[in-house]
């Protein structure tokens, strides 16, 4: 979309920021459009040094999106280069689409910022982002929330409402509510390793902006006859969005269904193919070679993904994936919580990857509702003594975010949250799923559980469950100009937008789409969320000097 | 995308489009007309805007709308649909020579809004002291450090340390600046004028020093601070195992440069030990200084008391030490305890079944794999794994202590022909005096 503008405006040229020379342009503005992070500013400057000698009087510009920072001013000052900008200026972009149901801020340190800074700058964007969507699709009449963070936003919208008094939004309202969650009200769904397709992609390669890059060799093309000897080194990236057909089909299915999903559309193409022999006539043949793009673009998306799926089945067929799903498991069913666990003995001995042990000691941690101190006091040395002391920062972090702390007196609710939410589902069904939990092939998001209650039968029915968990719980009202009262059909839904404050996986995403194309449900979610994480990004965050860490 | 038909045209049409380029001077705006249509454009709502009737506005879907119902309110102060393209022109206020007569809170205010301010003119303490507790109460990060800067090079380091110790806020930004800028010298004159004065934060900061000598110097000087008794000991611990490491680097790279020390030349070190995990030092040391006696720095067995190792963990480490070495006598060593009768019994730790598979892991020879399978409890386990690693005496010896023959002469097929293990299941095979399940 950006392209089109540009072009429009005579951009003559778009490149990807990198160190060392710009690429060669006739122009004579450069435009730096970046996000205020410090290393950016190392490699703008690199790039303005080297214009320079090459080059006279070519014009620099900075936007920062989406806002500016001192900090990186600083830099851009200490390196020399400040004085050769001529507009430093911001580009204030707040939410971006990445689905038809989906909003990500692509706030990184938002979870950061607020559970172990104190820094609420993200909640001001929060709220911005937030007016911005009503301006576009209507003043959202009912809004909800669940923690502190929840809180400070609603009463940011509010406040904003209320400095624009004497206006009125007259678009018909899309949204009929707004459901806004802290990710702290819900720490253990990040944590678990996601089970759907989509979620594991992420859980395992990483899915940035939409994209995922994979290892080349299952998807280099093979001709007939030829040596496979040269072999492409670059990574294969992949967009993954609703668009394809089939991935819209099969991201949000469990992942052991998607091998009959898989099979059942190869026979369907093939079938497709197969029609060739019948077209006799003319018109006929016409007509197929027509469709063959698109049977072209299905066959070569449901061989990309066939590959994917035989990738991850590597991993989830493996023993390691096994013992930390059932340890995993172990926790969410509460057995154990409050004893050193064996395996995650035995795998700071081995030297696993820091995060997955760190993952791991925070879910036994957070369904026990804090370690006992012994079994705290032990992890904790096991892991400096591993892994080294510096470690001994992100400990205090996550203590400090609620992740991973000494028990305090209070009692461990969370076995009564369990029960009252249903979160453990013996019987989850992996093909047919009839309730939420088959995202975690048992384990029903609290997160998502509190978001189908308060759609039905409401949040009154849960007010003991919802003292249980942190944060204040509320409902505020915003007046609709009269006349924009929406007159509901039979049958037609309502839609909710979810605002996950802190971050939100795609598991939970999952869990969502399934509620919303539920029979009886008479809801519809639209997702929003500071940044779309899995536990690992998730746990990253909060550790100090990511960059000398064990990854 | 958005675009209707007509808006093409005069696009397409016109004459008067000019490329944008920001270096335009006033009156820019009218020359920017036909752009901004074509984009079907959002109107940058500017303070003292005249021009606001020339531009047709359209709302969202490409349709012209009347300023009655229009989307956008002439509020100069609605930033918050100051949203799809940069500003495009300022009003004079905006400019960063119009300076005004602002209080401390509303300088504070214009900084989070972007717009032009001026520190400059705040020269008391009280009115720097204000301008930081209003950026605090604002929670905006990049408002806070703005002022940080500001009261950096204008305020005496004696006088803002003091002044930040009862800012918590303040303090973890100006700590987190000075970190990201690399400034060393004022960090640490920061950090130990904390440590003298009292509490610092959790004593984190001492990560930001990158040189380990000082390293460790303001470590020593963090121990007396009030820790929680468990951080305490590993903040001294971390203390102790860097003071450690420096002399033991010191030491080793000199012995290694010298050349004659054997097993430096065998085994030339891949990386200084400095830094590393206390685990990471202890292998080193099993590696490279097991037979020391325990009173050097180096022996293995005075890095284990000093750090209260566990004996599991002791034992893992340098049993992995020595099978890299291929010392089977030393890993036997381990296991070795005598009892008060003068017997010895292997006793461990570790399951056995771990130990296998480390001792595997450094390509132990059969043999002495034999040896520690053959110690496995539970005889499914010790026959799968006797099997793995092709230890074919135990599995004949397990099957013969089962009796069961079946077993047995399906296994003669997985031996050597010829081989003694072969020879010795016909022997077991063909004895008439054995009973059989």
């Amino acid at each position: 979309m950006f392209i089109t503008v540009f072009k429009e405006h005579e951009v003559e040229k778009m490149f990807t920021l990198k160190s060392g020379r710009l690429p060669s342009a006739d122009v004579k503005n450069i435009i730096f459009f970046v996000r205020p992070r410090l290393e950016l500013m190392d490699i703008i400057a690199e790039n303005v040094f080297s214009e320079d000698k090459l080059h006279s009087s070519r014009d620099f510009h900075i936007l920062f999106v989406p806002r500016r920072s001192m900090l990186c001013e600083q830099r851009l000052k200490e390196q020399g280069v400040l004085g050769s900008f001529i507009n430093i200026d911001e580009y204030i972009l707040d939410l971006i689409p990445y689905d038809g149901d989906l909003l990500s801020m692509e706030y990184e340190s938002a979870f950061r910022e607020c559970y172990l800074e104190n820094d609420q700058t993200s909640l001001y964007h929060t709220a911005k982002g937030l007016m911005t969507l009503q301006a576009l699709y209507g003043t959202i009449p009912q809004i909800y929330g669940k923690g502190e963070c929840a809180r400070h936003v609603a009463n940011m919208m509010l406040r904003m409402k209320r400095e624009f008094a004497g206006s009125q939004n007259q678009i018909l309202p899309v949204f009929d509510t707004l459901l806004l969650l802290d990710r702290n009200v819900d720490l253990l769904t990040p944590l678990a390793t996601q089970l759907t397709y989509e979620g594991l992609i992420d859980e395992i390669y990483g899915i940035n902006n939409g994209y995922v890059k994979l290892p080349p060799e299952k998807f280099a093309q093979k001709k007939q006859g030829e040596a496979s000897k040269d072999l492409p080194t670059e990574a294969k990236k992949l967009q993954l969005n609703s668009a394809e057909e089939l991935y819209a089909e099969i991201r949000d299915k469990n992942f052991n269904a998607v091998g009959a999903a898989l099979s059942k559309k190869a026979k369907i193409i093939s079938a497709a193919f197969e029609e060739r022999h019948n077209a006799k006539t003319v018109g006929e043949i016409k007509q197929f070679v027509s469709q063959l793009p698109h049977m072209q673009a299905a066959r070569s998306s449901l061989a990309n993904h066939t590959s994917i799926a035989e990738l991850i089945k590597d991993i989830t067929t493996s023993e390691a994936f096994f013992d930390n799903l059932t340890v995993e498991q172990e926790f969410m069913t509460g057995v154990d919580t409050d004893k050193v666990n064996t395996y995650i003995e035995d795998s700071i001995a081995q030297k696993d990857p820091l995060i997955k042990i760190l993952r791991l000691v925070c879910m036994q941690s957070v369904c026990n509702n804090g370690l006992k101190q012994k079994v705290f006091d032990y992890y904790k040395r096991e892991i400096l003594q591993t892994y080294g002391y510096e470690h001994m920062l992100t400990l205090n972090n996550l203590e400090k975010a609620g992740l991973l702390k000494p028990q305090t007196s209070s009692r461990n609710n969370y076995p009564t949250i369990r029960k009252t939410l249903k979160l453990w589902m013996e019987d989850a069904n992996e093909q047919n799923p009839n309730d939420i939990s088959y995202v975690y092939s048992g384990y029903a998001p609290l997160s998502i559980r509190l978001t189908q209650v308060l759609a039905r039968p409401g949040w009154r029915s849960i007010e003991e469950v919802l003292k249980m968990l942190p944060g204040p719980h509320f409902e505020e009202r915003q007046q609709l100009p009269s006349g924009l009262h929406k007159k509901r059909q039979q049958g037609e839904n309502r839609t909710t937008l979810v605002f996950f404050l802190g971050g939100v996986s795609y598991a939970e995403i999952a869990a969502l789409r399934f509620l919303s194309q539920m029979e009886d449900s008479g809801m519809e979610y639209i997702i929003a969320t500071t940044k779309l994480i899995n536990g690992t990004t998730w746990i990253k965050s909060l550790m100090d000097r990511p960059e000398s860490q064990t990854p | 995308m958005m675009k209707s038909k007509a808006d093409e045209e005069d696009y397409w049409n016109s004459s008067k489009f000019k490329a944008f380029t920001f270096d335009d001077e006033d009156d820019e705006f009218s020359r920017l007309k036909e752009s901004k249509q074509a984009v079907n454009s959002i109107r940058r709502l500017v303070e003292e805007d005249d021009d606001e009737d020339d531009v047709e506005k359209v709302s969202w879907s490409g349709e012209p709308v009347g300023s009655k119902t229009s989307l956008f309110k002439t509020n100069p102060d609605d930033l918050s649909v100051r949203l799809y393209a940069p500003e495009l022109r300022k009003p004079k206020s905006e400019y960063k020579d119009y300076v005004s007569d602002w209080s401390p809170e509303e300088t504070i205010q214009r900084m989070q809004q972007g717009k032009a301010f001026s520190l400059e003119k705040f020269r008391s303490l009280q009115d720097k002291l204000l301008l930081l507790d209003f950026a605090v109460s604002a929670h905006d990060g990049n408002v806070i450090t703005a002022v940080l800067i500001y009261l950096k090079r204008t305020l005496g380091k004696e006088v803002l340390f003091r002044e930040l110790e009862s800012r918590q806020t303040a303090l973890r930004h100006l700590i987190q600046y000075l970190t990201e800028t690399r400034d060393q010298r004022l960090l640490l004159e920061l950090l130990r004028s904390l440590c003298r004065t009292g509490p610092c934060t959790t004593g984190r900061e001492h990560l930001s020093i990158t040189d380990e000598n000082k390293r460790r110097d303001f470590l020593k000087s963090c121990l007396s601070l009030p820790f929680s008794p468990e951080d305490s000991a590993h903040v001294q611990d971390h203390f102790t195992l860097l003071e450690r490491q420096i002399i033991i680097e010191a030491t080793d790279r000199q012995a290694e440069r010298g050349g004659k020390v054997e097993i430096f030349q065998k085994f030339p070190r891949r990386a200084s030990i400095l830094n590393m995990p206390l685990v990471t030092t202890l292998y080193y040391c099993c590696f490279y200084h097991y037979t020391e006696p325990e009173g050097t720095y180096s022996s293995s067995l005075n890095i284990r008391q000093t750090f209260k190792i566990s004996e599991k963990q002791y034992f893992v480490t340098a049993l992995a030490a020595r099978a890299k070495l291929k010392a089977w006598s030393d890993v036997d060593a381990l296991f070795t305890s005598r009892n008060w009768l003068g017997f010895t019994r292997k006793k461990s730790p570790l399951s056995f079944q771990r130990v296998v598979d480390i001792l595997q892991k450094n390509s132990a020879p059969t043999q002495v794999l034999q040896d520690y399978v053959a110690l496995v409890d539970d005889a499914e386990l010790r026959i799968s794994l006797a099997q793995k690693h092709k230890c074919h005496d135990i599995v004949i010896n397990t099957y013969r202590d089962l009796k069961d023959r079946q077993l047995l002469l399906g296994y003669r097929g997985k031996v050597e022909r010829g081989s003694a293990e072969e020879r010795k299941i016909d022997e077991l095979l063909n004895n008439p005096r054995r009973r059989w399940k």
